[in-house]
């Protein structure tokens, strides 16, 4: 095998990180108008349940059929679907996208997997960013045939489900840690 | 889809090197914010599926004509060393990553972020904001024109100063690869202070955050310039046919 680089190592994205990464769009991961689209809302809390004021989400998905950008089609256009969601929180540490049910894809043995969000949560005091995974609380079937979810113990799968609301929106608050600490995953 | 290889028996899918004793731990001590906000759990090891091996796409609709330099964002010029700071994207075999959105933010030069909760006794400067983005070229190269920025207070332990730094964030093309760091000048003398920088354990892996000073890049009567290339993590080799 050909000689490695060493890679760049992560620093934390600090307190001020709404100066570069802010998107007027951001957290619009389809447009307003987009027929079935709902909001996933939360917050995310520290390890003494404090908000997190300064902590950014970014998601990242699927359209409804389980089609993907194409970030190596030339073209670059990719199908018109952004798939990435990006909120930072506010000072109660809320965040919130805008978006639609994802189709489900395989995972790499091809094993069907339930519709999921991928997300990256970045925040001054994470040196690195922390990774998990949104399900939808109303894909009780597929959830428990996820060959992810259904290898945690059931008290911390919990952590990874959205439970939907009267409204059509869903719930979706991250502990860093302690009691309930989210299930966060190393990729 | 382009990077994956179709086979006989389905879809053959690549993986990401594993780099994570580069990083720096999420529980470091002497970074004190780190103490409420570091999952105690053990990390979860997801193997990469098509969510992990895939990644947006962020082309020129993203970025302005001026994004890219700093120090033209205003009616006036900023104050301070104007300075190009350029390098490439590339994955650890070497291979360029193109068409990737890079995105920065820095303090000024006297070390004031404009932002709302920055608000120590070094002035603001009206024509500095002091955020960028540009999308690499098909080498993989960025460039960016900016002032340098100051070194700036905090309030980590007593008479705390963070050495100047510039903000990165990359995408690179999978959502493996994502990155935010932070980008250092060389012979900065409040590096064996500085708990974030430290953070990375590994000396030759902190230098790697270290940007070079670049005669050739720089312009005369106009600029100085830095050269800093980012490495992410790379594709293992492809698998050998099943067959």
């Amino acid at each position: 095998m050909s000689e490695r680089l060493e890679t760049t190592p992560s620093q934390t994205v600090g307190p001020y990180f709404a100066l570069g990464l802010t998107w007027e769009d951001g957290a619009h991961v389809v447009p307003p108008e987009t027929p079935g689209a709902f909001w996933v809302r939360g917050r995310i809390l520290d390890g003494a349940g404090d908000p997190v004021p300064d902590a950014v989400v970014e998601t990242w998905q699927p359209d409804a059929d389980g089609r993907f950008p194409d970030n190596t089609d030339p073209q670059g256009t990719g199908h018109g679907f952004r798939g990435l969601g990006r909120c930072g929180t506010d000072d109660e540490g809320r965040w919130g996208i805008w978006t639609v049910k994802p189709g489900g894809v395989p995972d790499r043995e091809g094993v069907a997997q339930a519709p999921l969000l991928a997300v990256t949560i970045l925040a001054r005091g994470l040196l690195n960013r922390v990774v998990t995974r949104i399900y939808f609380g109303d894909e009780a079937e597929a959830n428990a045939a996820d060959p992810v979810l259904s290898t945690l113990p059931p008290e911390r799968r919990a952590t990874l489900i959205a439970e939907r609301a009267e409204d059509g929106s869903y719930t979706f608050d991250v502990r860093l840690q302690g009691e309930n600490e989210t299930v966060f995953f190393a990729i | 889809m382009g990077p994956f290889t179709e086979q006989p028996s389905g879809l053959v899918l690549p993986r990401f090197r594993r780099d994570d004793e580069v990083h720096p731990p999420l529980d470091s001590p002497d970074y004190r914010s780190t103490a409420l906000r570091h999952p105690k759990q053990p990390l979860r090891v997801l193997e990469h599926g098509l969510t992990e091996l895939t990644g947006p796409v962020l082309g020129e609709d993203r970025v302005g004509p001026l994004d890219h330099d700093l120090t033209r964002q205003h009616a006036g010029e900023p104050q301070g060393q104007r300075i190009i700071v350029h390098g490439r994207v590339l994955e650890d075999d070497g291979r360029p990553v193109p068409n990737t959105l890079v995105e920065v933010w820095q303090a000024n030069a006297g070390g004031r972020y404009f932002h709302d909760r920055d608000r120590w006794p070094s002035p603001l400067d009206p024509n500095f904001t002091g955020a960028g983005r540009c999308v690499t070229d098909k080498n993989g190269k960025f460039e960016f024109v900016t002032v340098k920025p100051g070194a700036y207070p905090w309030k980590n332990h007593p008479n705390a100063w963070r050495p100047a730094h510039i903000h990165f964030s990359l995408f690179g093309r999978a959502f493996t690869q994502r990155l935010v760091t932070q980008m250092y000048f060389p012979d900065d003398p409040l590096f064996p202070y500085d708990p974030i920088f430290n953070a990375v354990r590994d000396e030759r892996a902190r230098r790697r955050m270290v940007a070079a000073f670049d005669l050739d890049s720089t312009k005369d009567h106009w600029a100085l310039a830095f050269r800093w290339d980012i490495v992410l993590r790379g594709q293992d080799e492809t698998p050998p046919d099943p067959d």
